[in-house]
């Protein structure tokens, strides 16, 4: 196996994201209640894609592995701001933000 | 003896795992938000390992500074009941806990079981320039090869900001806002009047102080002249 700049084995790198990923995983379904925590939960996913991107663009010499981690990177800013958002404006509405009690349009 | 660089590699995923199972674990969501950081903080030293420098302070800048700060000021700003949302955590422990093993098992088999297959090298993309540090290289393909995927990338930022904007913006009763439409549609003699002035009279006693005094009321001044007009 060509492992390029990495000090350990690639196998590594994505033995250690995919755990990263069952935790994230984990969490959603444990913090049902709480949509905060899914929210990080999610991060910490998104994280483990970069984890494993720049694992294989170190691993193969490639930079369009790294080029897309930063796409990740950007769209998993865009995406918990727009959570964050909408979870203040429900809770300012409701009072409430737990994940159960979204059932306004009845779906 | 393992190497100074695999034994980082350890130590940062050891820390980056142990502080994920606190971020989904812990009871005080201030808490998850602070593990979330230092679980960042750790991706980014096995990005340092892996060469991706650019990345790894992209990580840190980006995530640690604006993400897990918004995380941290939606979770003081929002006056919730967190022990409540704990509840029927045992309940979803055992599903989460199948799911995950579930994905785990599969995940290591793709791990033991995967391999590069012979052409892959010929197939690269952009190939990692030798004699180059990271941020140069990154730049060399970001804005030449990915360019429009770059723009791409600014207008889903520009989006989320407008939507972070729309969705929580309000309008607070009791505050004076500027009325554009009113400012543009106001002629000249809605504002100005050419009064005859006495000599020596004061500015109280013709009523010409702006703006009016509160105990006189402006509005019913033109009413007292369109009677007069009737008449």
């Amino acid at each position: 196996m060509q492992d390029g700049a990495l000090p350990v084995s690639l196998g590594s790198y994505l033995a250690v994201a995919a755990v990263l990923l069952v935790i994230g995983v984990f969490g959603i379904f444990l913090n049902r209640k709480n949509i905060i925590i899914i929210l990080m939960s999610i991060e910490l996913i998104l994280l483990a894609v970069n984890i494993n991107l720049v694992a294989f663009s170190a691993a193969l010499n490639d930079m369009a592995g790294q080029v897309l981690a930063m796409f990740v990177l950007t769209v998993a800013a865009a995406e918990a701001a727009i959570g964050l958002a909408i979870v203040v404006v429900y809770s300012r509405n409701r009072g409430s933000i737990e994940v159960e009690d979204v059932n306004l349009m009845k779906g | 003896m393992i190497s100074a660089s695999a034994f980082f590699f350890y130590l940062f995923s050891a820390i980056l795992l142990a502080s994920a199972a606190a971020v989904v674990t812990s009871r005080n969501p201030v808490h998850a938000v602070l593990f979330l950081i230092l679980a960042f903080f750790n991706a980014a030293g096995l990005f340092l390992l892996a060469g991706a420098e650019f990345l790894a302070m992209i990580l840190l800048i980006v995530y640690v500074g604006a993400v897990a700060v918004l995380f941290l000021f939606v979770v003081m700003m929002l006056d919730v009941d967190f022990v409540q949302l704990r509840e029927g955590v045992q309940k979803y422990a055992p599903v989460g806990a199948a799911v995950g093993a579930v994905l785990f098992g599969e995940l290591w088999a793709v791990v033991l079981g995967w391999q590069v297959s012979p052409g892959a090298d010929s197939l690269q993309g952009s190939p990692t320039p030798a004699n180059m540090d990271n941020t140069h290289a990154l730049g060399q393909v970001l804005y030449t090869d990915y360019v429009y995927l770059f723009q791409v990338s600014s207008l889903i930022l520009l989006v989320a900001m407008i939507g972070a904007i729309v969705l929580t913006h309000r309008r607070r009763e009791g505050t004076r806002r500027q009325n554009i439409t009113m400012q543009q549609t106001r002629s000249v003699r809605d504002t100005l009047e050419t009064l005859q002035v006495r000599m020596g009279a004061g500015v109280q006693e013709l009523g010409i102080l702006r703006p009016r005094p509160r105990a006189e009321p402006a509005e019913e001044e033109p009413r007292h002249e369109h009677a007069a007009g009737d008449h």
